[in-house]
């Protein structure tokens, strides 16, 4: 993936929940650039949820019925448990 | 000289929150040729945010009346909120709900199929007499939902959406009238003119100035900056309503539903302290009450935890299952945030920087207002700002939770009609857009993209975050602001000389964070100098050196403060304006010292 479409994935990562912003900054920080072109697919399609849905997975209130979001989304949760501050 | 090029509409809207999508519907319906532009995908507007609910005196619990909701509203702002917009609002409200019903809106029910109401802070019945309640909640999704139900209707409207544009500047023409907005695809970082027969600025809050805040990172409050730098006064920027309860650390919001449902704060030794500050309402007096005795209870040695820095909310002696039904998202939040399973063990938590009551002055028609310089105000042509961008006033010196959603929905309306009747009836023609207005655009751009040996966005940032926190926070002090006064404009010579090492054109993050950032200095500017001159305590802001006595209640002194602050960018220039006590069909509700 060129790095147009990393910026336009970064900015996306941009929620209107603050518990996202949390997540997703430590994990563009992070985890990000060393994703593989698939895995950045799957965190496109990601993005593409509602926040309050994205929100309920990243918690793992809710599990996601694609299979292709289950590696993911266990990675972005390891972000959410970590409280460090941003 | 730089042309740029040009698109035309009857009315550009700069934000799809629920104030800019309830404005655009309006518009839409009526036949206008409507563009809304956003930063983001209009249902990720930071309105997603909002889980506790919108108030309306629908009496579907128990009796109420708007005219209770007024006098709590008006009591909430410590009689700094304009009485005339507030009696406007509350009356609107049942009707703005049932509105929004229809819509699709899907509310928590009663059994008999009428709207679910819940209490909340500062809501209470007959005139302060005892809780009532008036807020009425979509689950925990109260936000998200009506941005789902507002966005639809809207593309039914053939609302146009330019989603992933940021607005840079506001144009003016030579008398003041407004003609568009400057504006930039983040996409491919063209520079477009949106000009329009009137604009209407919805673009939220701006809650990121402060370290600890309850916003997610979008609210940079780009409208208030476009504003300053047009000339346009900001009213009462330094009434910032802090959260009481936001987790400690992290900043994410437990919401006041909590304690709608029997929430209660302790301090270190357990004791329920809310009863010694508001005998009555408690735990659910309004929230600057709460959010000042909690740091009380913490400035005097009786917080939580090693570093004694927090109070704890309780809820562990509520049924699960109504934790798990009525508070779904809270513990989720508190596991993941806070570390703490509330069924199990209260939640830490502190005051939170969460809401600003001051804004771009409009009146109740949503029109934009200015001093003339002849000791009127007068209305700016074609410009018009509704929701929390805006300063009506109806939050005064304190908002009410679930008054926000609520002012959204009957100002983005009330700013909707009154744009119309002034396409409609007052615009002939679009004027030539001014060759200097584009250029005052440019030229900052061009400095940002320009800059070498500058200021990484980064640090400028977090000197302002932490400048605000620590000088202007929820308690005040002379020394400290005045020295806040200097920091902030050192601070701002640093936003000045930004520089980005990222020059691309797509999506270029760092770009739109500087330009930001450039908004979010202005804000700071006008909290920070407006915080210093005001030498008493009303509503969320509290000083420490404005005495207790009875003529000036917990420190408010209306003889020399009941006025509008106006903060003028030019110069750091303040100036005044009075309070209108004149409701339109009610009679004053006199001024009281406040207590719960
Ligand atoms: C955690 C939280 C919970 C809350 N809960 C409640 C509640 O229960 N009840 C209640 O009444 N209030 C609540 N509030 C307050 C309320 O949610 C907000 O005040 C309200 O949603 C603001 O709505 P808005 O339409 O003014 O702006 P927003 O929803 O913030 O929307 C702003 C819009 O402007 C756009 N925008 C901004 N700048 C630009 C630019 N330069 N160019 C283009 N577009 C731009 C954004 O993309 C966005 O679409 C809560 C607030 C928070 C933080």
């Amino acid at each position: 993936m060129d790095e147009a479409e990393k910026n336009r994935l970064r900015w996306r990562s941009r929620r209107g929940l603050l518990e996202l912003d949390l997540v997703f900054s430590r994990f563009l920080q992070h985890e990000f650039d060393s994703l593989s072109d698939a895995e950045f697919e799957i965190y496109q399609d990601l993005l593409l949820l509602p926040d309050n849905d994205l929100l309920d997975l990243v918690d793992g209130k809710t599990e996601s019925k694609d299979e292709r979001f289950v590696p993911m989304l266990a990675r972005l949760r390891s972000w959410n448990n970590d409280k460090k501050q941003q | 000289m730089a042309k740029l090029a040009k698109r035309t509409f009857d009315a550009v809207v700069v934000g799809a929150g629920g104030a800019g999508l309830r404005a655009a519907l309006q518009l839409s319906e009526a036949g206008l040729k409507t563009a809304v532009l956003s930063k983001v995908f209009p249902t990720r507007s930071h309105t997603v945010a909002a889980q506790g609910g919108v108030s309306a005196s629908l009496g579907n619990s128990e009796p109420d009346h708007w005219h209770w909701h007024m006098y709590d509203t008006v009591k909430g702002s410590d009689w700094l909120g304009d009485q005339d917009a507030i009696e406007f609002m509350c009356r609107a409200a049942p009707q703005a709900v049932i509105e929004l019903e229809h819509f699709g809106m899907p509310f928590d029910r009663n059994d008999d199929g009428t709207i679910y109401q819940r209490p909340f802070g500062g809501h209470m019945s007959n005139f302060g007499e005892k809780p009532v309640r008036r807020a009425c909640a979509a689950a925990d999704r109260t936000g998200h939902a009506m941005l789902h139900a507002l966005y639809q209707r809207n593309v039914r409207a053939n609302t146009q959406f330019f989603v992933e544009w940021m607005a840079l500047d506001m144009i003016r023409d030579a008398e003041g009238k407004v003609l568009g907005v400057i504006a930039m695809e983040m996409e491919t970082a063209e520079i477009v003119i949106f000009q329009a027969k009137a604009t209407l600025f919805a673009t939220g809050g701006a809650g990121r100035i402060y370290y600890s805040s309850t916003n997610a990172f979008i609210n940079t409050g780009d409208g208030l900056g476009m504003a300053a730098r047009a000339g346009i006064p900001l009213e009462d920027m330094e009434f910032w309503q802090f959260h009481p309860t936001g987790v400690a650390g992290a900043g994410v919001l437990i919401t006041e539903g909590v304690r709608g449902e029997g929430g209660i704060l302790r301090n270190a030794s357990g004791e329920r302290f809310m009863e010694r500050y508001a005998p009555v309402a408690k735990d659910l007096a309004s929230r600057d009450v709460v959010s000042r005795a909690m740091v009380t209870e913490i400035n005097e040695g009786r917080g939580c935890g090693a570093g004694k820095d927090h109070v704890l909310l309780d809820i562990t002696h509520l049924d699960p299952e109504v934790i798990k039904h009525r508070l779904p998202g809270i513990r989720e939040i508190s596991i993941k945030f806070a570390g703490v399973d509330p069924i199990k063990a209260p939640i830490p938590v502190v005051p939170t920087c969460h809401y600003q009551m001051g804004g771009i002055p409009t009146n109740y028609h949503g029109e934009v207002v200015v001093p003339d310089g002849a000791g009127n105000h007068v209305v700016v042509p074609g410009f018009y700002a509704a929701g929390e961008v805006a300063c009506a006033s109806v939050h005064g010196a304190n908002r009410l939770g679930t008054n926000s959603l609520l002012d959204l929905l009957v100002f983005g309306k009330s700013a909707g009609d009154s744009l119309i009747k002034y396409v409609k009836g007052e615009v002939r023609s679009m004027p030539e857009i001014p060759q200097s207005e584009i250029d005052r655009t440019l030229a900052r751009v061009d400095r940002l993209n320009n800059q070498t040996n500058g200021v990484e966005v980064n640090d400028a940032r977090l000197a302002m975050q932490r400048t605000m926190q620590a000088h202007c926070g929820v308690f005040r002090f002379k020394d400290m602001l005045k020295q806040g006064v200097e920091k902030i404009l050192e601070v701002e010579k640093m936003v000045q000389k930004t520089q980005i090492k990222d020059k691309s054109k797509v999506f270029n993050t760092a770009r739109i964070e500087a330009l930001e950032l450039d908004n979010l200095i202005e804000v700071a500017k006008a909290t920070m100098i407006s915080a210093e001159a005001r030498t008493e305590s009303r509503g969320a802001h509290v000083r420490d050196d404005a005495p207790d006595t009875p003529a000036t209640p917990n420190g408010r002194d209306d003889a020399n403060w009941l006025k509008h602050t106006l903060w003028h960018r030019e110069g750091n220039k303040l100036e005044y304006k009075p309070v209108n006590l004149t409701p339109l069909t009610v009679e004053t509700i006199e001024l009281k010292a406040r207590s719960y």
